[in-house]
């Protein structure tokens, strides 16, 4: 990158409401020059700074995939002045993408190995890239099996819905949707909070199993026993952090935790490494 | 030719005739103190003021950096496709800088320029400018310098480094850059080298043994971060704090920045600012959650990040220099050497 | 000065050992010449710590808010003020406050003793009204009464207004004819003239926001410089932002400002915030016949209607 803070030009080519209260909405876009979208190659589990001209960025995990070729998709929730100003454009804007940023899931030492993926509210986003990833036609043989445990307050928080139900109906991947609670008399998935479905679906760890683990804090703090229960080592729980960041490239100095910068030798730990670092985040 | 002797007689007019290549930064007093400015038209630098207030990193990294820019009028081309400002690649140099001013520039340098990625508006600065020290003949009290790897005759960094002799100075050039310089201000007495370095030697130990002040940080590499990290003190050290950003702005290693935009009718830029780990904001996540919230907390992180985390990750020593400036300006007297001394002598109780 | 010292730390060491506060908040000894640092004291053989002195400039009503249980506090004139101030718009309990009062014959201007001396100062010393100050080129006796700050030059509240125990004898108050020279001679400039002296004034600011952090008035949780959204200021260097930070913030002080020059003192590039501020104390009091935090039971004059408020404004 000759300069990395100058973002890829892109245009919104799509925008689907992700979540039934409209607090996230997920962008497609697409690369005004096709060299930047080859420029732009990443791994799953990486982010980008969504670029906004006058307005500023924000970093946001890339939820579509590798394996997905002619865009990019991200899900943003609405929270800050970028969101907001992002949940208000349309389709045909023009805006920037930088990145891809800091590191991903160790796919790798994934290989051949069982991964459970676990994941929390609107942090299901790189993990949907991790998904379709894995469950490519080219890759599904490199990893043994694979347990989503994905949850949100209500059935129509999740997000991908429509993928969720589809993967659900798949032999290659088994899935463990819950919701917090729901009044639908039709929900057939489970009932009750990520932690607890962990501890009763996900599997035991032997030497081979990994877990990832994206959500929010309060779920990370509660899961993390119910996987040492079940036997998971500290090196075999990775986790994805967030912190506020700017530059993404690991200069601006705030999203340290010790002497790691999320952004750049993140956002991807086992809890092996974040045992070792200050809990700043 | 490695030492050249100029006669301060000829000092103005050497400067004035490097104008022709350079743009000069230098040393200027002000009536509270001196600041290193952009030295316009005929101005001089102040060879003989008190260290400046602030230190020579904003020649490479100014307070306010437009970084970006664009249109966002839609019946433009390339409307909200974002640009450099073109860059200032023109060659500039710093007169005066002091030793450990450019030591420090070499500490930043290990951020702006990495393997993964190099910050192009540091380093394309970096790389114009011609680094002309000047040496400590008496350090101040506030100078630890010399217990920061650092020192008043230390070289790293510069590209000329000279001796103020009174009547004249004795300069020694360290890199092809330095010797472009001289030349460019027609400094070309020659000076023999055996005694130049000698009289370099005598200056320098004299002025080494001015330095009364100083910090132990030889105990700091064998402690793991969680160790300090978790030690009871800093709530003591931070007690007095409030949370302002001087330390962080007086200091020369310290480089994190803000990035923001602006937008004034239809035209948007990006600007870069200094920002200072002691104010809440720079941690804070969108969802009000903020991992740094308590004063104590963001006071650790400062002294963690130059006495610790820069130590393991980079093994260069700590990040710092040894100015003092923070020792000076802080408003609540939070002195770094104590910090220092408390931290490396910390044992944890089993 | 130097006397009232010892009563001080008799009166913390029996709080502390009466176990009648929890902590008390003082003055240290700083590691350099002329500095002084708060300190916060919990067990009484600590007390031997505390200091005070003339260069004890900082507001410790500073340190007050957001303490678990009862704390007593060093308090001079202005401190005190600051704390009534504190208790009118609810930031501390007077309960919970213990106020050890100090009677100050002022604090020393620090960049104006520096100022004497072409390289570093090495040492200071006070005896009484004498100040000796050492550098390496030089030893300066000074009369402390020609070195005082301009607030305290000016002040007219030198005794605290409040307090539990007073820690020497009150001081005769200074009553001037004219308390506001300085905004008189601003005042009487013409307006390129008054324009040129601000620009000047806050041309160094690099917006480290020491004066406004070391201000007891300026507790909001986010200063509107920091907000988001909306973002009222930008945050470079541009002179309109920073101005826009100096101007609204001595608004927002108008009418509560106590002059303790905390925010002057804390500035490392020795700007005189205080000149934007005092013209507002000015018009306080010329206005609403108004100084801050003298009365305990008293809203600030713009947090306050009254049908007596002047309406010379509408036209």
């Amino acid at each position: 990158m000759e300069n990395p803070y100058l973002p890829y030009p892109v245009r919104i080519d799509d925008i689907e409401i992700a979540t039934e209260d409209k607090s996230l909405k997920t962008f497609k876009f697409v690369f005004l020059d096709p060299e930047d979208e080859k420029k732009f190659s990443y791994r799953a589990g990486q982010f980008a700074e969504l670029s906004i001209p006058g307005v500023g960025e924000i970093p946001i995990g890339i939820a579509s995939s590798p394996v997905e070729k002619g865009f990019v998709k991200f899900t943003v929730f609405r929270t800050g002045v970028v969101t907001s100003h992002l949940h208000n454009m349309k389709v045909g804007d023009i805006m920037g993408i930088r990145g891809p940023l800091g590191n991903w899931y160790p796919w790798d030492k994934l290989e051949n190995k069982n991964v459970v993926i676990i994941g929390g509210g609107f942090a299901f986003t790189t993990l949907r890239s991790s998904i379709i990833y894995m469950l490519d036609p080219a890759n599904r043989k490199k990893f043994k099996n694979i347990d989503v445990v994905y949850g949100a307050r209500s059935p129509g928080m999740l997000l991908y819905r429509e993928e969720l139900y589809e993967w659900e109906k798949r032999d290659d991947i088994r899935m463990h949707i819950t919701v917090d609670g729901t009044n639908d008399p039709t929900w057939k998935y489970h009932k009750g909070f990520v932690p607890q479905i962990v501890e009763q679906n996900a599997p035991k760890a032997d030497a081979d199993t990994y877990a990832i683990i994206c959500g929010p804090p309060i779920m990370i703090k509660f899961t993390q026993p119910a996987l040492t229960a079940l036997g998971y080592k500290e090196h075999q729980i990775i986790m994805s952090l967030e912190n506020r960041m700017k530059c993404g490239i690991g200069m601006c100095g705030r999203c340290n935790i010790g002497k790691e910068l999320v952004c750049k030798d993140g956002p991807v730990f086992t809890l092996a490494q974040l045992n070792k670092t200050p809990k700043e985040y | 030719m490695k030492f050249i002797t100029i006669d301060k007689k000829n000092w103005a007019k050497g400067i004035e005739k490097s104008r022709e290549t350079y743009r000069l930064f230098g040393p200027v007093k002000d009536k509270n103190g001196s600041f290193i400015r952009d030295l316009e038209n005929d101005m001089l630098p102040d060879m003989s003021c008190n260290d400046s207030v602030l230190s020579a990193k904003s020649v490479l990294f100014p307070q306010t950096e437009k970084i970006l820019f664009t249109t966002l009028d839609e019946s433009q081309k390339d409307h909200h496709i974002m640009k450099r400002v073109p860059g200032d690649s023109a060659k500039r140099a710093v007169l005066g800088i002091r030793p450990y001013d450019a030591k420090a520039i070499q500490l930043v340098k290990l951020n702006f320029d990495t393997d993964d990625y190099r910050d192009p508006y540091w380093c394309d600065a970096y790389e114009a400018t011609t680094f002309v020290g000047v040496g400590i003949n008496k350090p101040g009290p506030f100078d630890f310098s010399t217990a920061a790897g650092t020192g008043p005759f230390s070289e790293t960094g510069l590209d000329v480094l000279m001796a103020d002799l009174d009547n004249a100075y004795l300069a020694k050039v360290l890199t092809d850059k330095g010797g472009a310089f001289m030349t460019s201000c027609g400094f070309d007495t020659a000076a023999d080298e055996k005694e130049s370095q000698a009289l370099f030697d005598i200056l320098r130990k004299e002025a080494e043994k001015n330095i009364s002040s100083r910090i132990d940080t030889d105990k700091l590499k064998d402690k793991t971060v969680l160790e300090l990290h978790e030690a009871p003190f800093w709530d003591d050290i931070a007690f007095s704090c409030i949370n302002c950003g001087t330390c962080t702005f007086v200091c020369p290693t310290c480089w994190c920045f803000d990035i923001q935009d602006e937008a004034k009718q239809k035209s948007a830029s990006r600007f870069r600012n200094w920002d200072t780990c002691m104010s809440p904001l720079f941690t804070k996540h969108a969802t009000g959650h903020n991992p740094r919230d308590s004063k104590t907390q963001r006071v650790r992180q400062r002294f963690m990040h130059k006495l610790k985390y820069f130590l393991d990750k980079y093994d260069q020593g700590i990040m710092c220099v040894g100015c003092g400036r923070c020792v000076k300006s802080c408003p609540v007297n939070i002195d770094i050497r104590e910090v220092c001394k408390i931290m490396n002598s910390y044992e944890k109780k089993e | 000065m130097d006397t009232c010292i010892q009563k001080i730390r008799e009166i913390a060491f029996q709080l502390l050992d009466k176990k009648e506060v929890e902590r008390v908040i003082g003055f240290s000894n700083g590691t350099i010449p002329m500095a002084t640092s708060p300190i916060t004291i919990a067990s009484k053989q600590d007390t031997e710590k505390l200091v005070f002195n003339s260069t004890c400039g900082l507001n410790l009503a500073n340190y007050i808010r957001q303490q678990k249980g009862k704390i007593a506090v060093i308090a001079k004139g202005c401190d005190s003020r600051n704390i009534v101030t504190h208790i009118i718009e609810n930031q501390v309990k007077r309960d919970q406050i213990y106020i050890i009062g100090v009677p100050c014959k002022g604090m020393i201007n620090k960049s104006k003793i520096k100022a004497l001396f072409e390289d570093e100062i090495l040492k200071f010393t006070e005896d009484g009204e004498t100040l000796t100050v050492e550098s390496s080129l030089k030893k300066e006796k000074l009369n402390k009464k020609d070195y005082l700050r301009d607030n305290c030059r000016l002040c007219q509240h030198r005794n605290p207004v409040i307090y539990d125990v007073l820690a020497g004898e009150p001081v005769e108050e200074q009553v001037l004819d004219t308390p506001y020279p300085d905004v008189e001679k601003i005042a009487a400039l013409d307006a390129d003239a008054r324009w040129l002296h601000f620009q000047e004034l806050t041309k160094n600011c690099i917006r480290c926001y020491a004066c406004r952090n070391a201000c007891p008035l300026c507790y909001c949780p986010t200063c509107f410089v920091d907000e988001s959204g909306p973002q009222w200021v930008g945050k470079g260097q541009d002179k309109t932002d920073v101005n826009t930070f100096h101007f609204l913030r001595a608004f927002h002080c108008a009418g509560r400002c106590t002059d303790c020059g905390a925010c002057a003192e804390a500035c490392p590039m020795d700007i005189n915030v205080r000149d934007f501020t005092r013209k507002l104390n000015k018009d306080a009091f010329d206005m609403f016949g108004w100084e801050a935090g003298l009365d305990q039971t008293k809203r600030p004059p713009l947090d306050a209607y009254s049908p007596d408020d002047p309406n010379d404004f509408i036209k």
